[in-house]
């Protein structure tokens, strides 16, 4: 008998996402901080991955957190599950600051200043239990074909818009938006990720 | 490949890479349009997997700034179980691409049902058929005077599309309530009143061709009849579709 190797995360047995929020629906503050630890890690870590500055992602972070808060009724549980809800809406405010061009040129500028004096959240460290999940999340990038790992990549990391993906590899755009979803097809079938 | 093309606006919704117009436009679409819905789901939860996997160990004071914060931000009250949608016609509301990848999709997951199934040649003749009609909508959507309205029941909705200058006709049906056994929904333009036959759909999720030209009918009803259809309509219409 073989027996499977799998990469997936080792299950660990989490809070139940859905009865935290539902909890949160109805003015619960003990459950959303049950959430908040089971959520704030990923959200920072998106927000900062395409915001890039610390602080500027902290704020980002907390009004994504906040969000889930005063908007928790919206969630239906029939359209997924409670973490990509969330970094639904941490990718869009992300995104949303990223294209605003006054946040473009304070980033510039406290870049410039955290290159010379450094910054204590430059200190964050990844979280341990993701290391798996990074690992795997890398090996499926890798099966993409350059372009489609670019188009969806510089779209999710970097919060480019598809004209701007287009631009920056020169691809027509009607292309990078195919290449977007095929890049997405692929790595849904490669993670596993089910309905 | 044209802008009509739907496949590529389910990957750039779902990564936020659409315009402030087109991901609006997609988001009020998706309400119709259930297999958009679930590829766009799905999505979500493996970019999810991409954002989870950048996690990083928030620093404590985030947390405590956000908790200090909360007494001072109003949560939503929850949506009660929604109204149907006012809007009766889609032409506003969507645009035709979107659907147009509606029916593509659903042509999609056509295929992949009739694969489960294998009833063998049949079904696989009866998907090729549907699938024609599919693609003979989805071409009449790309017509330069194609009109579309639409209108719900029971949760669901189900849109004509018609172009007068090739004086045919289509139906989507999204979510529609399912017949049941022994009964078919069928088609009927309106002649100034008069029903006349323009075809059968066994199912409350799918495409049709309507038979007949359009030959000047002032609109499109929709009624339950008995499996293979009427040649009156038996009963009250369940959905009306004016082409106005």
């Amino acid at each position: 008998m073989s027996h499977v190797v799998s990469l997936a995360p080792p299950r660990r047995p989490g809070p139940d996402l859905r009865e935290l929020l539902s909890r949160v629906v109805r003015g619960d503050q003990e459950a959303f901080a049950a959430l908040y630890d089971a959520v704030a890690g990923p959200v920072l870590g998106l927000v900062r991955r395409v915001v890039r500055d610390a602080a500027q992602s902290e704020e980002v972070a907390q009004e994504v957190l906040l969000e889930v808060w005063r908007t928790a009724a919206r969630y239906r549980a029939e359209r997924g599950e409670v973490l990509p809800w969330v970094l639904t809406i941490a990718h869009r405010r992300a995104v949303d600051r990223v294209r605003s061009a006054q946040a473009a040129a304070d980033r510039d500028r406290r870049a410039a200043a955290a290159s010379h004096g450094g910054s204590p959240y430059d200190e964050v460290a990844e979280q341990v239990e993701g290391r798996l999940e990074r690992e795997q999340v890398r090996r499926c990038l890798r099966t993409l074909t350059e372009l489609q790992r670019e188009s969806l990549t510089l779209a999710y990391y970097r919060g480019y818009s598809y004209p701007e993906v287009a631009q920056v590899l020169g691809a027509p755009l009607g292309t990078v938006k195919t290449r977007m979803r095929d890049a997405l097809i692929r790595m849904r079938d490669c993670l596993g990720v089910g309905a | 490949m044209t802008a009509l093309d739907p496949h590529t606006l389910t990957g750039a919704y779902a990564a936020h890479a659409l315009d402030p117009e087109e991901h609006d436009a997609f988001e009020r679409h998706l309400e119709h349009c259930p297999p958009c819905a679930q590829e766009t789901a799905e999505f979500a939860a493996t970019l999810a997997r991409l954002g989870a996997a950048e996690a990083l160990t928030p620093p404590p004071e985030l947390k405590a700034r956000v908790l200090a914060a909360l007494p001072a931000v109003r949560q939503e009250a929850p949506q009660l179980v929604r109204a149907a949608p006012p809007r009766r016609r889609l032409a506003r509301s969507a645009p035709k691409f979107a659907l147009a990848a509606c029916l593509a999709l659903a042509l999609g997951a056509g295929a992949v049902a009739v694969q489960q199934h294998r009833e063998a040649d049949r079904a696989r003749d009866r998907a090729a058929a549907l699938a024609r009609q599919q693609e003979t909508v989805a071409a009449l959507l790309t017509a330069p005077d194609a009109r579309t309205a639409t209108a719900t029941t029971g949760g669901g909705t189900g849109t004509v599309v018609w172009s007068a200058a090739r004086g045919r006709a289509g139906f989507l049906a999204a979510g529609l309530p399912a017949p049941g056994p022994g009964r078919t929904y069928q088609l009927w333009y309106d002649d100034a009143g008069t029903m006349r036959p323009a075809g059968l759909l066994p199912t409350g999720n799918g495409t049709l061709l309507l038979t007949g030209p359009l030959d000047g009918a002032a609109g499109v009803g929709v009624t339950l009849e008995p499996a293979g259809g009427s040649p009156h309509p038996t009963g009250a219409p369940v959905l009306l579709l004016p082409f106005s």
